[in-house]
């Protein structure tokens, strides 16, 4: 039972877990995306497609990738490049991702593929309680183990990271030791986004493989929201993706049980818990243990007189 | 020595400002070279088109005699030029290795911690500088903060080191140390720009001294032929300086008492603690220390901005730390804030609008439910005439002014409605000598007609002239109040730094 629940906890926590890191990286270098929700449906449609058209998974995550980058890069020149408003700009690439994906996902509607299959890893996949929900995964699962391994010593152990952290502390100080900052801020926006992208193809390729209009129902936004819970931290990303997706799988497991309570308050779960995440963060942050890149949101121009 | 650097006929306007009309001086190989003017002459504008932050409209720079065009902080640091903002140019929530290691020149991507972090300790024993290397940057003092920032530099080996007013965050001991630094970095062959307007420092330290004057450089002149007299004279022209006169002794009456005061900031630290002080009546009482060691907090909790989490504050025995009539008595509390432009004006209005702030509730200025614009007018054109305010066309928007006459409004509307107390924080900073003047003779005057004034500076000079009694802060803490009369301005500074003046008033 514990079994079969961290499983279904991760499965569903995991395109939120890429979405949530890409957030991370976008907001480090001080850049506020809300167009996460697009970008997903967008990594969602073209990984589908791309597989589809090709047969491979490989091509199809590239693709969701790529994609994801391409739209990502509109956000990027308008906030970095022309200095302009991250908010309005977010919502509109969020807007653009659920008009655009209705469109040309018209053709993909009732498809199917082969989606990714579980691969166990030998040993571990054996350990008690969580061998199966950690070890006996697919491929993507694994990666994003990796990812959030990776996002934390690229913050944390790398020249780059520590160039990216600075610029959504005080591009300034970036800038007068020689960082490219509009590069720099651009390059986190695009690879933030492409593994938004990729957090959307997970639910396209693995959780349910077809494509289906609107299929990220409001993933994007919660991890948004999850962004501040993890205090822009990828370990904690890890944990507050799971914290959503366990609830997420619990509610599926109330109805498959048949509970009395109504399979809409069920559902609602998910989302009241992130209103909650986001009450409590913020208090949180009230409090003073902010963690929030002291630059985030605001643009930089380097002949602004202050 | 030839020259390192050479700077000819630059031009640098922004949008309705023509901050450097034509700037030429050089730099030798080896030299101190003081940039001396008065706020708004353009020294931060050269320094930052030097750096790289601004292009300039006209003109040349040269580097060991080849012209250079800098496009980005990045190419003069390639050139060796660096510099000491005057805001640091510093991370507070990073740690002072990972401040210094971004400044670094060709450091790896996957870089090895302990090599570079024995590398900057090697710099830090040879200056003889005590700094924990994982600290996060804002648990440190302003003035360690600044010995970050020159590390930055000459890790990254600049050979012109430019240091924007360092010396405006410094107890005078750590400026003595400072310029010895300074000075073994000039024997080493370093070039060093130095931008101040304090004349004591300049006369002691600097090789050449060029004269900035509202965008002009109108003089260069080496060590010996100049005085300080002259070089004020050149700096200030013939702009009025204001006459005043410091009156009579402060009364008895004590207008604010303050118990045992604490506020804590956001991070949940002691701005202030255990602080006990007391305000007579028609008193300048001065408080010196240096910058980010509770000025502000002192000056917030008095002016109601922030509240108090321990003590009391008594006025004519009554206690107003929490209560409802702390609100009714701040109404007659003035306040000049430390950053005049985010907190004292509101930028974009009209000077007419930033006057009535403080009382446009009065019956005065309305007409039923209507604004009476007729009123407010008067009121301004009164307000313009009487602290001689360079207001410009009715309906400017107080951003458009420059530092002097935003500072003019800030106290026309303050002292508008004869209040009893003034706290003034860092009222001077930034302005020319004329305004300054005119700030002190407004306080002084104030004084006379028995307003008591809290004035927190960290310009001594200024302190001591204006003063009754001059209080010295350190960590949040009261280390001791002291006559100016008979106190020379090494024991203040010693204060300052955290000792304790034993049996002083």
């Amino acid at each position: 039972m514990v079994e079969i629940l961290l499983d279904a906890t991760v499965r569903a926590g995991t395109p939120i877990l890429f979405a949530t890191l890409g957030a991370i990286i976008n907001e480090r270098a001080g850049i506020i995306n809300l167009g996460i929700e697009g970008l997903m449906l967008i990594g969602a449609l073209a990984g589908f497609a791309g597989t589809f058209v090709s047969g491979s998974l490989l091509i199809g995550v590239l693709a969701a990738f790529a994609a994801a980058f391409i739209a990502g890069s509109i956000h990027a020149l308008i906030t970095v490049q022309l200095r302009g408003n991250q908010i309005v700009s977010g919502l509109a690439l969020t807007m653009l991702g659920i008009g655009i994906t209705a469109l040309f996902g018209k053709t993909m509607v009732g498809r199917t593929i082969e989606g990714f299959e579980r691969i166990a890893i030998p040993l571990l996949s054996e350990l008690p309680v969580v061998g199966r929900a950690f070890f006996n995964q697919d491929l993507l699962i694994y990666f994003s183990f990796l990812l959030v391994f990776k996002v934390w010593f690229f913050f944390y152990r790398t020249r780059w990271g520590l160039a990216v952290r600075t610029l959504g502390e005080n591009p300034a100080a970036a800038d007068t030791c020689g960082v490219p900052v509009n590069l720099y801020k651009f390059l986190a926006v695009t690879v933030g986004s492409g593994f938004v992208g990729i957090g959307g193809a997970y639910l396209s390729l693995a959780t349910t493989p077809m494509w289906i209009e609107n299929m990220s129902a409001g993933r994007g936004w919660i991890a948004v929201a999850l962004v501040i819970f993890a205090g822009w931290s990828s370990p904690r990303a890890l944990f507050g993706a799971y914290l959503f997706g366990g609830i997420t799988a619990m509610q599926l497991r109330f109805q498959a049980m048949g509970t009395t309570v109504s399979a809409h308050i069920l559902q609602m779960l998910p989302y009241v818990f992130t209103i909650v995440v986001l009450v409590i963060s913020t208090l949180r942050l009230q409090k003073g243990a902010s963690q929030q890149p002291e630059s985030l949101g605001l643009p930089y121009d380097r002949e602004d007189r202050k | 020595m030839p020259d390192l650097l050479q700077i000819e006929h630059i031009r640098k306007t922004f949008p309705g400002v023509i901050a450097l009309d034509d700037v030429s001086f050089s730099v030798a190989e080896g030299e101190i070279h003081t940039l001396l003017g008065e706020n708004g002459a353009g020294k931060s504008t050269l320094m930052n088109v030097l750096t790289g932050l601004y292009h300039p409209d006209r003109g040349t720079i040269r580097v060991n005699c080849q012209p250079v065009a800098f496009a980005s902080p990045r190419d003069s640091l390639a050139c060796g030029i660096g510099m000491v903002h005057q805001h640091f140019m510093l991370v507070p929530a990073h740690s002072v290795f990972e401040n210094i290691l971004l400044a670094l020149d060709r450091v790896p991507n996957l870089f090895s911690r302990k090599k570079y972090q024995a590398k900057i300790q090697q710099l830090l024993d040879e200056f003889d500088l005590q700094l924990d290397l994982a600290t996060p940057v804002w648990k440190l003092s302003i003035g360690a903060q600044q010995w970050i920032e020159l590390i930055k530099l000459l890790m990254r080996d600049c050979r012109l080191l430019i240091l924007d007013e360092p010396t405006a965050v410094l107890t005078p001991q750590e400026s003595a140390r400072l310029f010895k630094v300074l000075l073994k970095l000039k024997q080493r062959g370093k070039s060093i720009i130095f931008i101040s307007h304090k004349m004591r420092e300049v006369m002691e330290i600097s090789d050449r001294v060029t004269i900035l004057k509202k965008g002009h450089s109108i003089a260069s002149l080496s060590r010996g032929n100049y005085d300080d007299k002259r070089l004020a004279a050149l700096m200030i022209g013939e702009d009025m300086i204001p006459q005043w006169e410091k009156r009579a002794q402060a009364g008895d009456q004590i207008i604010l008492d303050i118990r045992q005061l604490a506020v804590r900031n956001d991070r949940g630290l002691a701005d202030l603690e255990d602080f006990n002080l007391q305000l007579r009546k028609g008193e300048i009482l001065g408080i010196a220390g240096v910058a980010g060691n509770g000025q502000k907090a002192l000056a917030e909790v008095l002016t109601g901005l922030k509240s108090a989490s321990h003590g009391q504050i008594l006025a004519g025995g009554q206690d107003l730390t929490s209560s409802n009539a702390r609100h009714s008595y701040i109404a007659g509390i003035a306040h000049i804030p430390e950053d005049r432009k985010s907190i004292g004006i509101a930028p974009d209005m009209s000077v007419d609008d930033n006057l009535i702030m403080k009382n446009f509730k009065n019956g005065t200025f309305n007409r039923w439910i209507f604004q009476d614009r007729k009123a407010i007018r008067r009121n301004a054109a009164e307000k313009i005439e009487q602290f001689a305010i360079k207001a410009g066309p009715d309906g400017t928007p107080v951003r458009y002014l420059s530092g002097g006459n935003i500072q003019k409004v800030i106290i026309a509307r303050e002292l508008s409605e004869r209040p009893a107390v003034l706290v003034a924080l860092y009222p001077t900073r930034g302005l020319d000598i004329g305004s300054a003047e005119y700030v002190h003779k407004v306080i002084a005057d104030g004084a006379t007609e028995g307003m008591s004034t809290i004035l927190i500076s960290e310009d001594l000079d200024e302190l001591l002239k204006l003063s009754d009694r001059i209080a010295v802060m350190f960590r949040g803490k009261l280390i001791g109040c002291v006559d100016p009369q008979n106190t020379s301005r090494e024991e203040i500074g010693l204060m300052m730094s955290g000792e304790r003046q034993g049996g002083a008033a």
